[in-house]
């Protein structure tokens, strides 16, 4: 692990602001680690009111996704998507109205202790809620671990450059927080509650200790470093234990969740409100001024960053995500979606393309690695097509943090190479 | 704005540090010794080190062209390798020696494995081999400091070798001597000040880190001091080892080479300390008074076996 610029003066004290309702969004089918929605609720021309479900499935590994604003479904077909090139997609154009669904009324307090566990894992999934530090993993299973879980971590370290909208929801959202953590708390059990926070995060470290006072959780102040905030080093630096190779975190009863996974939880129990809508940073040199802002779903890269500008240079690529993780689109009209953490606008200056070189063996990517791999080795055995070499050098451990490649002098495209082989692995074993 | 996004996997930042970049800040941790080479041998040390440098980045162009790749003598790596070339010869040696070990360290010790980050022997120390076996005489007749003739002087380890002098008063030279270059020696190795400022620079800019000059030095010291007199067990001269040869010049620049030696913090300190070794048994009990040459040069065929068998632990695996 190793401390990288952050650029996270740009937006660290700007509040959460709610971003211009869209005109028009656009919904993807695929907003969660598993498999693509095939059971659509809605045909065009139907009319939808903000909250009300769109799609979902029978079984498997989904979260179901709902409209994040009032109008009529103009069309479903594929669209651009952030993470897989284009994706089947639900678009709606509003009817400037923003009308919400009956339905989202408060719970009064009394309604919400009656609840069950079972009750409350129901709401999450009903929700559509997912991991949202970038994972995407549907909740409600995490919250129906195999084990019991003794130790529950919430994740604030946010390591990745540029973000800071789990810093904002940190310092503004600290009640809703803690409501989130008691729900989670009456699911699973856990003998211990942990807040991870990086400390370049003083603010957020004031407000959550605050909060949590009298609640006998700990909240422990990390190292700022990259990438601190991945499920497996966040647990190692709380808990001084490491996941076993080819575990989950469960297996060793542990649950991580992000702050603002906690926080839809608390909305989606308390609001009776589904997950259309989250913050997420807008930031880049090209930005004049960048912004943490509360974006309904589904809303085009493009009108962020018009909320944003004006522009001061011409953005030479938009990544969506922190610049460690993301993904550069092709395209600015692609729609944020549940995993969307945040939008950059970077130019030239932030990112020289150069030549891929040589490796000289210098040992930075050895050095740094987080997980205590040889990448520079496993794709030295990759690029001589040895897939079962990198397989024994732990290549199916690596953790795609990117840091080998941001520390090789010789730019060499080692995370690159690692995960296209997993890609090519996993396939070879689903055979 | 659309089709001129530019899409890339992640990471979509770097560190600005690059190959370029590290290879001429050696360059520049190398200059002290080279000014101080000729301000103690004078002008014969500029020419061969000019020859040096110029053989080695020529014969790394032309290599390059003939098989029709991008020459790369940009990247610093030719130009260090020619500079470390000429450090480890004579003052006044005949300028085509000079050339003769550049060609000889970019054609067969880089060029020959694949260039840059193939080779498996440290090429300025494999052209300096080849001269020893080639042009043996050429290569011990050293010069005496600050005279600026071809006036010959035998090194301090040459004439302990040979039995012509037991310890520092035999000698003739204090310790201050040793460590400001006032002896004979190779026109590179012998100022241990200027040395050692080019490695504090590198330590400071993150370029080089401790572990493999501490622990080859430390060893050289330990050994010799515990093995080095022929009077009996622990009456060796520690300090006398460290300030003489070409041990701090070798630790410090050769040792520390990334390709030739392991990649790991760990393997590091092994290297060294088996470096440390070789020499410590080459200048007690073989045939030549120096051993830091060819002790690198072994360690250096054992890289890729201490990186085999020395891993970082991996987080998660018990």
């Amino acid at each position: 692990m190793v401390r990288i610029e952050e650029h996270k003066h740009l937006t660290e004290n700007k509040p959460i602001e709610q971003a211009v309702l869209p005109a028009r969004v656009v919904i993807p089918l695929l907003q969660h680690l598993g498999k693509t929605l095939d059971r659509v609720l809605v045909k065009p021309q139907d009319h939808v009111r903000r909250g009300e479900c769109l799609a979902t499935s029978d079984k498997g590994v989904f979260a179901p996704v709902h409209a994040s604003i009032s109008g009529t479904v103009s069309q479903i077909a594929d669209f651009p998507h952030p993470v897989s090139g284009f994706c089947r997609a639900i678009e709606i154009e509003g009817d400037g109205k923003d009308e919400a669904l009956d339905t989202m009324k408060p719970r009064t307090s009394d309604e919400v202790a009656r609840l069950t566990a079972a009750e409350l894992r129901a709401i999450v999934f009903e929700s559509g809620i997912v991991g949202l530090g970038g994972a995407t993993f549907p909740a409600h299973i995490k919250l129906a671990p195999a084990k019991p879980i003794e130790d529950f971590i919430v994740n604030g370290a946010e390591c990745e450059p540029y973000l800071t909208a789990d810093n904002r929801l940190l310092i503004e959202k600290s009640r809703e927080i803690v409501d989130g953590i008691k729900l989670v708390a009456r699911i699973i059990q856990p003998k211990n509650i942990s807040i991870a926070i990086e400390n370049n995060k003083p603010q957020a470290i004031r407000c959550m200790r605050e909060a949590v006072k009298s609640l006998g959780w700990r909240v422990v102040v990390l190292k700022t470093a990259y990438p601190q905030g991945g499920e497996k080093q966040v647990i190692k630096s709380c808990l001084r234990r490491e996941v076993p190779s080819g575990k989950l975190p469960f297996d060793i009863g542990v649950l991580v969740h992000n702050v603002g996974t906690v926080v839809a939880i608390a909305e989606a129990v308390y609001l009776r409100k589904p997950l259309y809508e989250r913050v997420m940073t807008v930031s880049g040199a090209c930005l004049e001024n960048p912004k943490n802002l509360l974006v309904r779903l589904g809303t085009l890269v493009e009108d962020l960053l018009k909320q944003c500008g004006p522009m001061t240079r011409e953005p030479k690529r938009i990544i969506m995500g922190g610049p460690m993780m993301g993904i550069a689109q092709f395209t600015p009209q692609t729609p944020v979606i549940k995993g969307t953490s945040g939008i950059l606008a970077l130019d030239e200056a932030e990112e020289k393309e150069q030549e891929e070189s040589f490796c000289v063996r210098c040992g930075a990517c050895v050095e740094n690695c987080p997980i205590g791999l040889n990448p520079g080795l496993i794709a030295l055995a990759i690029a001589k097509g040895r897939l079962d070499l990198a397989e024994s050098y732990g290549i199916m451990d690596c953790i795609e943090c990117g840091l080998c490649a941001y520390v090789c002098p010789g730019r060499r495209h080692i995370v690159q190479a690692i995960k296209a082989a997993k890609l090519k692995i996993r396939k070879q074993q689903n055979k | 704005m659309a089709d001129k996004l530019f899409v890339a996997h992640a990471p979509h930042m770097h560190k600005t540090e690059s190959i370029a970049g590290i290879m001429w800040r050696v360059n520049l941790a190398l200059i002290p010794s080279g000014l101080v080479a000729l301000f103690i041998f004078g002008p014969a040390a500029l020419w061969v080190m000019a020859s040096g440098v110029l053989a080695a980045v020529g014969t790394e162009a032309f290599i390059q062209k003939a098989r029709g790749q991008k020459v790369t003598v940009s990247d610093g790596s030719a130009f260090m390798t020619g500079l470390l070339v000429a450090y480890n010869l004579p003052a006044h040696c005949p300028i085509w020696v000079a050339a003769a070990g550049s060609i000889f360290a970019i054609a067969i010790a880089k060029q020959a494995f694949g260039g840059l980050g193939r080779n498996i022997f440290n090429p300025a120390l494999a052209g300096r081999a080849f001269l020893v076996a080639a042009w043996p005489k050429y290569m011990t007749t050293f010069t005496k400091p600050f005279v600026y003739d071809a006036v010959t002087q035998a090194t301090p380890l040459s004439l302990i070798k040979e039995g012509k002098a037991s310890g520092m008063v035999d000698l003739g030279l204090s310790y201050w001597d040793l460590f400001i270059g006032n002896r004979g020696g190779s026109l590179g190795e012998v100022c241990i000040l200027a040395l050692l400022l080019g490695g504090v620079y590198l330590l400071c800019r993150g370029i080089i880190t401790w572990h493999t000059p501490v622990s080859f030095i430390a060893t050289v010291a330990v050994f010799m001091w515990a093995f080095g007199s022929p009077e009996g067990l622990f009456r060796g001269d520690a300090l006398f080892q460290i300030l003489s040869g070409g041990l701090v010049l070798g630790a410090v620049f050769m040792a520390t080479d990334y390709v030739t030696s392991p990649v790991t913090k760990k393997g590091q300190v092994i290297f060294g300390i088996c470096c440390g070794l070789l020499t410590g048994v080459i200048r007690r009990w073989g045939g030549y008074p120096e051993g830091v040459c060819y002790s690198i040069l072994v360690m250096n065929a054992a890289a890729p076996l201490i990186d085999r068998f020395v891993q970082k632990r991996r987080y998660g695996v018990a």
